[in-house]
């Protein structure tokens, strides 16, 4: 598992990859929180497309960083989810809740075009 | 009919549950099931793995026990531990309904049942759970084939 971090404009994005459950939540929170902590961000995009297993684990990650995000009038975008990560998803309602866009190139151009 | 079974053991470490359903999945594959079952599957058992790890044994290590049989087209999985147990089995069989914290969404057991077709629980404050779940494969291929 692993969290490739970077900053687009006022929105940070963390790219993922590998399997999201109880043994990797704690390596990647602590690498995004820390990313957070630095640096006053409008919005989280969390790309999901090199995702290959989700569990509930995972997804309460990505709820907490809504929440954490939020709390501060923060968006977050999830993006890629396929396969398993988006039956995952469907199943918890989670779709219902944080923002969603097919690809990380269609969340870039959306966030482009609110400015 | 044709029946295989396996049988797994090792310590609720949270670097096993990742072993759990990958061994899970690879032995069920034999009976070629369609992805989207496979993954069910694999959801099923990080859950219930996950839910000892935190839940049953929430200060130390303990054991868990996997079988994995399979009678005909359908496969009977059972996941036990010898934990604390689970205080109100009706309250946590719902999305949602448990406290969430921690980034916990309590939600382990709403997914078992949203991806097998069957689940049922025992337990006993103090001493243990057993969960056990069917799934019939195969099902959405010949559902697709009938379309």
């Amino acid at each position: 598992m692993g969290i490739e971090i970077w900053r687009q404009g006022s929105w940070l994005v963390g790219e993922l990859t590998g399997d999201l459950d109880i043994a990797s939540v704690p390596v990647v929170r602590v690498r995004l929180e820390r990313s957070l902590a630095k640096q006053e961000v409008d919005g989280l995009i969390l790309d999901l497309s090199g995702v290959n297993f989700l569990d509930s684990s995972g997804l309460g990650f990505i709820l907490g960083r809504y929440h954490q995000l939020a709390e501060d009038g923060g968006k977050t975008i999830i993006t890629g989810i396929q396969g398993q990560v988006k039956r995952v998803f469907e199943l918890s309602g989670l779709t219902e809740l944080i923002s969603r866009k097919e690809s990380l190139p269609e969340a870039l151009q959306a966030i482009r075009e609110e400015k | 009919m044709t029946t295989n079974y396996v049988r797994l053991e090792f310590p609720s470490k949270p670097e096993n549950v990742a072993f759990a359903r990958t061994a899970v999945s690879a032995f069920v594959s034999q009976l070629d099931p369609t992805v989207p079952e496979l993954a069910d599957i694999s959801t099923a058992i990080s859950e219930a793995t996950t839910n000892i790890v935190v839940h049953a044994y929430p200060e130390s290590e303990g054991l868990v026990r996997i079988s994995a049989t399979l009678i005909g087209q359908r496969v009977k999985i059972e996941v036990w531990d010898n934990g604390c147990g689970i205080f109100d089995p009706r309250s946590i069989r719902h999305f949602g309904t448990t406290t969430c914290n921690q980034d916990r969404m309590g939600i382990g057991l709403s997914l078992i049942e949203a991806c097998m077709d069957h689940l049922e629980i025992e337990t006993k404050e103090g001493e243990g759970t057993q969960l056990t779940m069917w799934k019939c494969l195969g099902q959405q291929r010949s559902d697709s084939g009938n379309d």
